[in-house]
């Protein structure tokens, strides 16, 4: 360490520097493709979770209780080498010329994050104490308009704060798919290191970067939690 | 699903559940479980200094170790295992096994999550008690550990369970830097073998979570008997 000589310069200019801006790029997208996608699902199987309907139901508790419970990196190796033989070969035929680590890698962190985020919406709604909806129905609202008047805007706010929380644990988690070659922010400072053994500077920038957006996204949270959380709660 | 053979997985069993061992080093499930227990307890440790630091009076040492934690939260915890692996040979000038660089590792990436854990603990035990202590003579240290820190720990008991339950899971990047646990024994297995990803993949899929369910299972157990025994 002590004849290590600091080269700032490696990773503030030049090619190298444009190699970690394209891997923050290639994060920023994964992400962002992940984030909404996995929204999505889990809002599908928060809403099965909840459905009256028993093989729904079940279905949910089973999706729930078995990607929560199994590593990331394993479902990602798994959509990524041995998705092929479960897939119909059509699907197969369409992956292969997308690009399938990209697409490999958002299937594992869409459906690893959409379990965590159905939880969390299901217990944003279970929050709601039921007179709510006893007195929106009372008070001669139908069970879809006592939902989408009532329970809802009130869950979804509640909701809020967790859900950010899944979404900044699957940013840093996207970090696990240079583990099948998608040239993001950590495959892309390892890249750097092993090209100008200029590895402290390189995962110094990296690490720079996850933490820029890691305290943006918590500094919204605390944000909403004062300017919208904190006065509904006072009241 | 019909052209799957699970031949791969039932003729090399043994190597999937303990490695080269006793022929070799252990590895596989006996690793990742070896590594997930050390790591815990060891980030247990780490997670209550941290967590009794970081609700500290003094300010100084409230904030550098709300910073601390807020750092190590802020990194995806591939991040922490590439510092160790890159930061401890050049200060300890080498001598340290994979095995234990990423024990070093996730201890400290879990005792930051910990810390969390601990303080929320403390926070949750209503002030009064503090009050009483302290108006019964102990000092604030000791009313912290004999009185704040027992019934704080019983409350955190079903959270550091599913704690260790998050750990089994992230042993499975110790992968990456060659550790031969569960999930480097299935790629070793898949780049020798070829043919079977999908059986080999699935398998440790449910092997991992027969051990995390058995754990999350144990936590919302411990959950309903510690709130039950709350009441009385």
């Amino acid at each position: 360490m002590l004849n290590y000589r600091f080269d700032w310069a490696v990773v503030t200019s030049g090619k190298y520097f444009d190699w970690i801006l394209s891997g923050f790029y290639v994060t920023l997208k994964l992400s962002a493709v992940s984030i909404a996608l996995s929204f999505l699902l889990g809002l599908v199987i928060a809403m099965m979770r909840m459905s009256h309907a028993r093989p729904f139901r079940w279905f949910a508790h089973g999706y729930l209780e078995f990607f929560r419970n199994t590593p990331l990196l394993v479902q990602i190796f798994f959509w990524y080498f041995g998705s092929y033989k479960i897939l119909p070969a059509a699907v197969n035929d369409w992956l292969v010329r997308q690009d399938f680590e990209f697409a490999a890698a958002v299937i594992a962190l869409t459906i690893y994050t959409s379990a965590f985020i159905a939880e969390d919406i299901r217990s944003g709604v279970r929050s709601i104490p039921k007179e709510q909806m006893e007195a929106a129905r009372s008070s001669g609202f139908s069970y879809v308009r006592s939902m989408q008047y009532i329970i809802l805007p009130q869950a979804v706010r509640l909701t809020i704060p967790p859900l950010i929380n899944q979404f900044l644990n699957l940013m840093k988690n996207s970090s696990l798919a240079m583990t099948i070659g998608v040239a993001e922010l950590m495959y892309q400072a390892r890249q750097v290191e092993s090209y100008t053994f200029k590895g402290f500077e390189a995962f110094s920038a990296a690490t720079f970067i996850y933490l820029a957006l890691s305290f943006l996204i918590t500094g919204l949270m605390t944000l909403y939690d004062q300017k919208v959380l904190q006065p509904i709660k006072g009241h | 699903m019909g052209g799957l053979d699970f031949s791969v997985v039932r003729d090399n069993l043994p190597y999937f559940f303990l490695g080269r061992y006793p022929r070799g080093p252990l590895g596989g499930v006996a690793l990742t479980l070896y590594l997930a227990a050390v790591s815990l307890i060891l980030s247990f440790l780490g997670g209550l200094i941290l967590g009794l630091l970081s609700v500290s009076r003094s300010r100084l040492i409230k904030w550098g170790s709300t910073t601390v934690i807020q750092t190590i939260r802020g990194m995806p915890l591939l991040m922490v295992i590439f510092w160790m692996f890159f930061l401890l040979p050049a200060m300890l000038g080498g001598g340290m096994t994979a095995d234990w660089t990423i024990i070093t590792a996730l201890t400290l990436f879990t005792s930051a999550y910990m810390s969390e854990i601990v303080r929320a603990g403390i926070l949750g035990i209503p002030k009064g008690q503090m009050e009483a202590a302290v108006s019964t003579g102990l000092s604030h240290k000791q009313a912290m550990l004999h009185i704040i820190l027992p019934q704080a720990l019983r409350n955190m008991i079903p959270s550091f369970v599913n704690q260790f339950v998050s750990m089994i899971k992230d042993t499975s990047l110790a992968f990456i830097v060659g550790v031969s646990e569960l999930t480097h024994v299935a790629t070793q297995m898949n780049n020798r073998t070829m043919l079977y990803p999908t059986e080999i993949f699935l398998f440790i899929a449910v092997v991992y979570f027969i051990m995390c369910f058995a754990f999350t299972e144990l936590s919302r157990w411990l959950e309903r008997r510690l709130a039950w025994r709350k009441s009385i």
